[in-house]
């Protein structure tokens, strides 16, 4: 038995009782203790010299910490929309039934909490479910049974690993049972690479000239927004600063995206290879990778090619023997914010502090992680990054299209007869995409995940490349049969819980919408109803202060253009009932029929 | 560095001074640009998001951007008016503001923006959530019910009297004002002179045995409508 004050000192200390790595600390205390009770806020806010209150705005603000004592192990059952398709409701009841718990609640013995989680990364495999850091994929009810019964007599999640999975999965470091599901290798991302051989090249020339040959690439930013990525590095290195940092972000939270998880077990160096690179042409020391606590069954792994990075010089002092260029990287594990794949939000979170966005200006570029000029990249743009360094920009700038060079990683889940990950050159029509993945029937495709956009059949002649469909990699398709409306509703709920709660427009818009939309599909809904929408989401776009916000509208403002007749064919025509339609009188009269002992002789049941 | 620029709000000239956020600079030149969580005294937050103007085109919080010589502001636009509703309708839909009977009434920031703004009702459907009171301390209670997450009293505890009583907990919708202490404000260092008790702009931290004092009608806002402080420094157009 380990006494717990002593160890959340010996925790702290070990941190260098440092407030800017308390998520390690937090991490670390609710891996050891099963929560961060309140003795443990008072011990690490004395133990770091920051007020209680500030270890408690952290804690409760990612879904993996929490104040209140979980057990030893928590069930996180994946209930994004693809999951719900592939029957993750009856895997939740044979949970469920088997814990003889709620979700929400722990076991009574204490041992096992169950909890559901946004989508985990493993769409193509789907249920899954994190168990502690353990994932079990292609759930069943039996499965599930099957799953509580080994939890009860090991106690140990480990166990649950059965067959595992492709590739580096089966690494003992991963021991996972996760599948690669690779489908189509492209030149750029899943391509080997020596480890050093673009490195080596960049060292030959000077850091300006890395930046221009980034340039003359045409590389823009695969997590979605698409900014030039010389331009950043050009921003970075001409900022004030003594030291600066390169911060990948593998917080790859989008619904539907599990290109980086591939990436990161089958292709790490390449990733590392890039951050270095980009370290040595902006003049940082410093890299960070921001890891979804997700995927936290990655870092051993990680940790191991960092390592052996280490001992071939790639990383460290005089990187290559070249004097003067240091660079090394180090892991920052997330905690279970999707919020936190923003860029100034993951910056918070990797300060130590809760995953709230920052205002813009300063962008990263000019003041990032601890007033640093830093440059955030996505873990497949460091990937090219490297590729082009080796092969040349000229031959990155020939695949592609003319706005959008080079390959994209896809993920693509969903009703389709291969789901996983294809790389494919920018510009390919969706309809092209649809048939490589066998899914000729689709009624829609959700391109970008909850932040992109619903495409009809009408528009699949469109291409996937900045300038027209636009995706950080998700892809998801929805067969004949699915309800594109309950698939919003579903994109609405992840953003309502998903909001950081910093601002107006994002923290209520959200609330406000699932509302309306969960009125009209369950007919409900009234003549202006469409404009109440189509009014909100302008204001969510043109108010909230950051990225999320700024796209949390977009399951309903786009299945909107691309599905109208779907909503009107819900709404109400007549408007002369006694109440407004949205309004439900025998819930509003509830609290006050009990409190009077009788119901309501007027508005009867 | 120290020079002075100019830029434009609905075409009339500001002068701006570099460091000056849009909200300062209008604020000196007398024009009000609508807002909640900002505060003279404090630093930008840009939470409430009620000043969002246009700045060359793009929508950005005045609050927080730095103005810039040459800018060109859009502020009291038909556009930007019914957004402001907008966002003061949620505001008002999300919490339990019982305006006719909150002793902050007359004096509150939200209540004299609506009015200001002409809100007469919200057209978003009230949430009611359950909120705690938190009446322990002796001086000072908490009415979370009236909260708008402005962020205002933890800013000023932490910068103007150098605690830090108050700070935000949970996220989206679970996100509320917490302090710095297991449970209760009495057991935080807040005294009843601190300046974070008075910053609250709405109904939310209130200071006890005072209200009502002030009669209906001789109120802040009885009296003249929010911002009509700061459109008092704008010097009367020539020819009036």
């Amino acid at each position: 038995m380990i006494e717990p004050a002593r160890d959340i000192r010996e925790i702290c200390r070990t941190h260098g009782n440092d407030p800017t790595r308390l998520m390690d600390i937090a991490r670390a205390v609710q891996g050891k203790h099963g929560c961060v009770s309140s003795q443990a806020l008072d011990l690490i806010a004395q133990a770091v010299g920051i007020p209680r209150v500030e270890v408690e705005s952290l804690v409760s603000f990612y879904t993996f910490l929490s104040v209140k004592p979980k057990g030893n192990v928590v069930i996180r059952l994946c209930n994004d929309v693809i999951d719900e398709m592939f029957g993750a409701e009856q895997v939740a009841r044979a949970f469920t039934e088997e814990l003889g718990i709620r979700f929400g609640e722990t076991t009574p013995d204490g041992k096992i909490s169950l909890e559901h989680t946004p989508c985990i990364g493993m769409c193509d495999q789907a249920p899954a479910a994190l168990i502690n850091d353990v994932v079990v994929t292609y759930l069943s009810s039996d499965r599930a049974r099957e799953i509580v019964r080994v939890l009860r007599e090991t106690g140990d999640p480990r166990r649950l690993v059965r067959r595992l999975g492709d590739g580096n999965n089966a690494h003992p470091l991963v021991y996972s049972m996760v599948h690669n599901n690779i489908r189509r290798e492209g030149p750029v991302v899943l391509a080997p690479l020596a480890p050093g051989a673009a490195l080596k090249k960049a060292l030959a020339m000077s850091p300006v000239e890395v930046i221009n040959g980034i340039k003359t690439s045409r590389l823009r930013g695969r997590g979605g927004a698409g900014f030039p990525t010389g331009m950043k590095w050009e921003f970075t290195r001409a900022a004030d600063g003594d030291q600066k940092c390169v911060l990948c972000n593998a917080d790859e939270g989008e619904p539907g995206t599990f290109k980086d998880r591939v990436i990161l077990t089958e292709n790490p160096d390449i990733t590392f290879e890039g951050m270095t690179i980009a370290g040595y042409a902006i003049g940082a020391e410093l890299g960070i990778v921001y890891l979804r606590a997700e995927y936290a069954y990655l870092r051993a792994f990680l940790e191991s090619v960092l390592q052996a990075r280490r001992a071939r010089n790639l990383l460290g002092r005089n990187i290559l023997g070249k004097p003067g260029v240091h660079f090394d990287i180090r892991i920052q594990m997330g905690a279970g914010a999707y919020v936190c794949g923003e860029e100034t939000a993951m910056i918070s979170s990797c300060e130590g502090q809760r995953g709230d966005p920052k205002d813009r200006p300063p962008f990263p570029a000019q003041k990032g992680y601890l007033g640093m000029p830093t440059t955030v990249n996505n873990v497949e743009t460091f990937c090219c990054v490297a590729r082009i360094l080796d092969n040349g920009p000229g031959w990155f700038a020939d695949i592609g299209s003319r706005g959008s060079t080079g390959t994209k990683l896809l993920s693509v889940s969903g009703d389709c007869s291969s789901p996983g990950v294809y790389e494919v050159p920018f510009g390919i029509r969706l309809s092209d995409l649809l048939t490589m993945v066998g899914a000729e029937d689709a009624q829609a495709v959700q391109v970008g995940g909850a932040a992109g956009r619903m495409v009809s059949p009408a528009e699949f002649q469109r291409t996937i490349c900045y300038d027209d469909l636009a995706t950080g990699g998700s892809v998801m398709v929805f067969g004949p049969n699915r309800n594109i409306l309950k698939v919003a509703l579903k994109f609405m709920e992840f953003f309502l819980e998903e909001s950081c709660g910093y601002c107006t427009p994002c923290r209520v818009g959200t609330v406000l919408m699932r509302r309306k939309l969960e009125e009209i599909i369950e007919g409900r809904g009234q003549i202006g109803d469409l404009e109440y929408l189509q009014e909100l989401g302008s204001t969510m776009i043109l108010a909230s202060r950051c990225g999320l916000g700024q796209t949390a509208a977009n399951p309903v403002l786009t299945t909107l253009q691309a599905f109208r007749p779907a909503y009107e064919a819900l709404l109400r025509k007549k408007t002369a009932e006694p109440c407004l339609a949205s309004f439900d009188i025998r819930a509003a009269l509830q609290d006050a029929e009990r409190l009077a002992g009788r119901s309501s002789e007027i508005f009867a049941g | 560095m120290s020079e002075s620029f100019l830029f434009s709000i609905d075409g009339i000239k500001i002068e701006g001074k570099p460091g000056q956020t849009i909200l300062q600079a209008a604020d000196e030149a007398g024009v009000y640009i609508p807002r909640l969580c900002a505060h003279k005294d404090l630093a930008p937050f840009g939470a409430c998001r009620v000043c969002t103007v246009m700045v060359n085109g793009r929508p950005q919080a005045a609050c927080t951007t730095p103005a810039a010589k040459g800018m060109v502001v859009e502020n009291e636009t038909e556009a930007l008016k019914k957004h402001r509703c907008s966002l003061v309708e949620m505001l008002f839909v999300e919490g339990n503001h019982y305006c006719m009977f909150c002793e902050k009434s007359g004096n509150c920031e939200l209540q004299a923006t609506a009015y200001r703004l002409g809100i007469l009702a919200p057209r978003y459907p009230y949430q009611f959530p359950r909120q705690d009171v938190d009446a322990s301390h002796p001086d000072v209670w908490i009415d979370r019910n009236r909260c708008i997450l402005c962020g205002r009293c933890v800013l000023a505890s932490r910068d103007l009297d150098g605690k830090h009583v108050f700070q935000f907990v949970g996220r989206s919708t679970d996100k509320k004002i917490w302090v710095n202490a297991e449970a209760h404000l009495a057991d935080t260092n807040l005294g009843g002179a601190d300046k974070a008790v008075d910053i609250c702009p709405v109904g939310a931290i209130l200071r006890k045995r005072v209200g009502y004092t002030v009669p209906v009608g001789q109120r802040l806002y009885d009296i003249k409508p929010i911002g009509s402080d700061i459109e008092a420094r704008r010097p009367a157009a020539p020819g009036r």
